[in-house]
């Protein structure tokens, strides 16, 4: 079967079946829960990397596990954006769907996630199905999608695969990568060798199956389809990894050199802690599960005061729960990474959604005056190198670094250069020498604000840590000096942080019409739509920020050199659109209340809280519209 | 002769510790305080073991018991309120070398902190807890707590408190994987010392609840067990606690329970008719869970770079670059 099928596969180069060639791609595959779209998903998109194109791909998740079967809120799935140019974003409407029922499938129609007259391809099993209403739910899509002049293929997967195995609905998904071999001209022995890789350990009968599978599918789509694209590599030789930004964080962490990650299972940081959980008692670390986020929390910073600085990983709701431990460790000066997912709020939201809406929350959520860092990864590469520096400046400056990641990069997956690892990384080992006669637990420097942390162990170092207002020597008093001191010295080691900072860059030129600022995984959407307009002409620019409290220095004057200044976040802010709201009332995005209040600008803003990842076409458009 | 041993057996002088060395600020409990005969056992402990401070660490959270850690000259770590058992859990399990205590009001570990004292039997880590319960909120100023008498009046409950009390041993003996359950009274000095003592020496996380008189809210709480011995049922055992020819004199209602025997255990701390004395229960077997995730790798970076280059390869893709893109179906 394998040498008659290489054999057609070299027939079908030679009938040379004209390609199309391309510098981009957006491929959607869409089943119900449980079908295997996103394992599909996952390996196309694999072998997509490994023949040298940039790719960025997304999980599409519904928000519960097993969902009624073929409804649009159902749909699962992956999202695959395929360049020749390094791609920073899953793009705007896909080209190319394929569908394993009609259901799932329009669901992404009615979301807009399509481009007008894409290619479709969809199970046509449901067309014959025996419960006359499914027969009549089906045709209805088709009939749509007909006359929406969408080009409509009806393959028929189930009856296909059924040659192969007894369940086709389990292996619909390799039929599935089969045909994508084909259409992207693949070598077919790339998805074997996935195949095997992926069963061969736990689960070896599956292989050889699942190989018939994909070769069905492969030749299914030589004989039936006509077409073909050829999305040539994007250049980029060196060695690389893949992964999503929750993957990335867990190695961050292990690499940043921490030995306790508490957490309280929450979508969608969840799965930071499960790759962690797999390899950090290799280290030596452990991931704390606790009883509740407070819990969670409570842990790492018990840990953090006895030795090496911990970890807590959560998303909004938990970070909510969380808010009085986290102004303990300022208070109290323990160092603390809180690395929040961010999804889509507010209360219980959207899970599994995306939203940039904590900014304001991580930043000023502390009753009291707490002063904390607070940065941003931009990339999945970001949240690897992201978690290294925070354990750091935690140490450095003996406070909280929260650490905003958001649900588009925690699914997202993208290739990055193979980290080079560096000593530096390494965590200092624990202190443990006896601390010099008459020196204090909170000697703060009066220009920094720093002071030398004592810990457990260290002989003649003891004091009782306190989150009540305490003075230099960590004794409680309530007296109106000392409250103010302590505050003043801890918000002091902010200042002394941003003193270390380097000015944002600039995307485009130093001066123009329109500039436009943003921070977090909106950043690949941003420059890519500004790169767009900037062809045709428009002036505008874009800067990135990766920490928002403090700020770096050098923002005012990038910002008066633009006419206008805007942010373009996913979170939720007023539009002049509606009756009520003026100048007086208008809420605004998170960062600009933040740029507004500091720099005195007139910083506009452009947001929603659809729940999605920022397209490029999207901000395209609002640009042109802005700038007309 | 404490604290002798072969390597200081020259230095005994300057390296034995008296109470003195265990004593931190000047403690502010109001003139009366149960909290004082707890700290002064407490200290006692910590010299009799002769604990070097350094590798002490008292937690608390917050009320007039969680002042506690302030009065030890050792680490301390006065928290949040309710959250002093995570904490002391955290502090634990990253540096099992350090003696953990953790001390808690009635409203730091029955109310607030509930969740947290619940899981924290279960994990079963080697930690002291001492629960002062004077069946009130003093710190904030006489409010019911989970453990006030039914009818009690209090700020927040002027007609008598609505509810029958919480018992915290029921509780704590209910939950899977408890080892060891004390309760005793702060006017008992040396009972207080033997059952902190062989808490301190089990091996898992010891609870005990001290009964302890409010001066301000509650301090004729426990008057009928002051005036009346009888009403105190002392539990003596070999494997358990041993009461002085003094105390016994005095204290006539007593029990021979084996700590070991938990459904006895379970039956004593139910009765509402006499208030039990010593260790109800303790059990040296139960794992614990700093042993059990205790990792089994070294925390060297030689180790770590290991970890990170095999995901670096287990994620990498274009080490096979060539091959892979001469290969493609044009």
């Amino acid at each position: 079967m394998a040498h008659e099928l290489k054999e057609q596969e070299l027939r079908s180069v030679e009938s040379g079946k004209r390609a199309t060639r391309l510098e981009e791609h957006i491929i959607e595959i869409i089943s119900d829960s449980g079908e295997g779209a996103q394992t599909a998903g996952q390996m196309f998109g694999t072998i997509l990397a490994k023949t040298g194109n940039s790719v960025w791909t997304v999980e599409i998740i519904p928000a519960e596990i097993e969902p009624p079967a073929r409804t649009p809120a159902g749909a699962s799935g992956n999202r695959i954006r395929v360049g020749s140019f390094p791609v920073t974003n899953a793009g705007d409407g896909a080209d190319l769907v394929i569908g394993f029922n009609e259901q799932a499938l329009i669901g992404g129609k009615w979301e807009d996630r399509y481009k007008p007259g894409c290619i479709i391809l969809l199970e046509s099993m449901w067309a014959s199905h025996s419960d006359p209403e499914i027969v009549e739910a089906y045709n209805g899509v088709v009939d749509i999608l007909k006359k929406e002049e969408y080009r409509l293929y009806e393959v028929p997967m189930e009856q296909e695969c059924s040659k192969y195995v007894e369940d086709a609905r389990r292996g619909k998904n390799m039929f599935v990568v089969g045909m994508l071999m084909y259409i992207y001209g693949r070598d077919l022995q790339l998805a074997r060798n996935e195949i095997e890789n992926k069963f061969e350990a736990k689960k070896p009968a599956l292989v050889a199956p699942n190989i018939e599978l994909l070769e069905a599918g492969y030749e299914w789509a030589e004989q039936n389809l006509d077409f073909r694209f050829e999305i040539p590599p994007s250049g980029v030789k060196e060695a690389q990894v893949v992964t999503n930004g929750n993957v990335a964080v867990a190695l961050g962490i292990v690499a940043s050199g921490m030995e306790v990650c508490a957490m309280y299972p929450i979508t969608p940081a969840t799965s930071a802690s499960h790759y962690l959980s797999e390899i950090f008692a290799e280290v030596g670390g452990h991931v704390h599960q606790a009883e509740d986020e407070i819990a969670a929390c409570a842990f790492a910073i018990g840990s953090s005061y006895a030795g090496k600085c911990a970890v807590t990983i959560t998303s909004g709701p938990g970070m909510a729960l969380k808010t009085e431990l986290m102004a303990l460790s300022v208070m109290a000066e323990i160092p603390l990474v809180l690395v929040n997912v961010q999804r889509g709020g507010p209360s219980t939201g959207l899970p599994t959604k995306v939203e940039q809406g904590d900014l304001l929350a991580a930043i000023f959520g502390t009753p009291g005056d707490a002063p904390k860092i607070v940065m941003a990864p931009a990339t999945i590469e970001d949240c690897f190198y992201s978690i290294i520096t925070a354990r750091k400046i935690a140490e450095t400056f003996r406070t909280l670094v929260v650490v905003l990641s958001d649900a588009n990069l925690a699914t997202g997956q993208q290739a990055f250069p193979r980290p080079k690892i560096s000593k530096e990384w390494k965590a200092p080992p624990v202190d443990q020498s006896p601390v010099p006669a008459d020196m204090g637990p909170l000697e703060w420097d009066p220009v920094t604000g720093l002071s030398q942390r004592f810990i457990p162990g260290q002989p003649g170092g003891m004091y009782t840590l306190t989150g009540l207002a305490h003075d230099s020597k960590g004794r409680v008093a309530y007296g109106p000096g000392v409250n103010q001191e302590g505050c003043n010295r801890r918000s002091l080691k902010l200042a002394a942080f941003q003193k270390t900072l380097q000015p944002p860059r600039v995307c485009g030129d130093e001066s123009g019409d329109l500039l436009i600022v943003g921070w977090g995984s909106t950043k690949g959407a941003i420059e890519e739509a500004v790169a767009r307009v900037r062809k045709d002409g428009l002036k505008v620019s874009s800067t990135h920020l990766t920490f928002l409290q403090p700020m770096a220095s050098g923002l005012k004057e990038i910002m008066q050199k633009f006419k206008r200044v805007m942010t373009v976040e996913i979170n939720y802010s007023d539009s002049y659109d509606d009756e009520l709201i003026d100048e007086n009332n208008r809420r605004y995005a998170n960062l600009a209340w933040l740029l507004r209040a500091r720099y005195l600008v007139d910083v506009d803003c452009w947001s929603n809280v659809h729940g999605r990842p920022m397209r490029p076409g999207a901000i395209e458009d609002m640009i042109r519209q802005r700038l007309k | 002769m404490f604290g002798l041993n072969s390597q200081c057996v020259l230095r005994v002088d300057e390296d034995y510790k008296t109470l003195k060395d265990y004593e931190g600020r000047a403690a502010r409990w109001c003139p009366g305080c149960g909290d004082n005969g707890i700290l002064t056992a407490a200290q006692r402990l910590c010299r009799d073991e002769q604990l070097p401070p350094e590798k002490c660490v008292f937690v608390s959270g917050i009320g007039c018991a969680a002042r506690f850690p302030h009065y030890m000259n050792t680490y301390g770590f006065h928290g949040l309120h309710g959250r002093a058992l995570p904490t002391a859990q955290g502090v634990k399990l990253h540096r099992p070398d350090l003696h953990v205590f953790v001390n808690m009001g009635d409203g730091d570990c029955c109310s607030i902190g509930t969740a947290h004292w619940i899981h924290t039997v279960r994990t079963n880590m080697k930690l002291v807890t001492m629960m002062h319960d004077n069946n009130i909120y003093g710190l904030t100023k006489n409010q019911a707590s989970p453990t006030t008498p039914f009818g009690m009046k209090t700020n927040t409950t002027p007609q008598g408190a609505y509810l029958k009390a919480m018992n915290p041993l029921t509780v704590t003996l209910g939950i899977t994987n408890v080892s060891f359950v004390a309760q005793v009274a702060e006017w008992l000095p040396e009972v207080l010392y033997d059952v902190i003592r062989q808490a301190f020496h089990h091996n898992g996380f010891a609870f005990i609840r001290i009964l302890q008189r409010c001066p301000h809210f509650t301090p004729d709480i426990f008057s009928s067990l002051l005036s009346e011995p009888k009403n105190l049922l002392m539990l003596q055992h070999e494997d358990g606690m041993q009461l002085s020819e003094t105390m016994s004199r005095l204290y006539k209602t007593t029990e021979r329970h084996d700590p070991a025997d938990i459904h006895r255990a379970r039956e004593i701390a139910e009765r509402d008719d006499i208030v039990p004395i010593g260790i109800l229960f303790r059990d040296e077997n139960i794992p614990r869970y700093e042993q059990i995730v205790k990792p089994g790798h070294k925390s060297t970076w030689g180790q770590r770079e290991k970890v990170l280059n095999s995901a670096f390869d287990r994620f990498g893709i274009n080490a096979d670059f060539d091959s892979a893109n001469e290969k493609a179906q044009w």
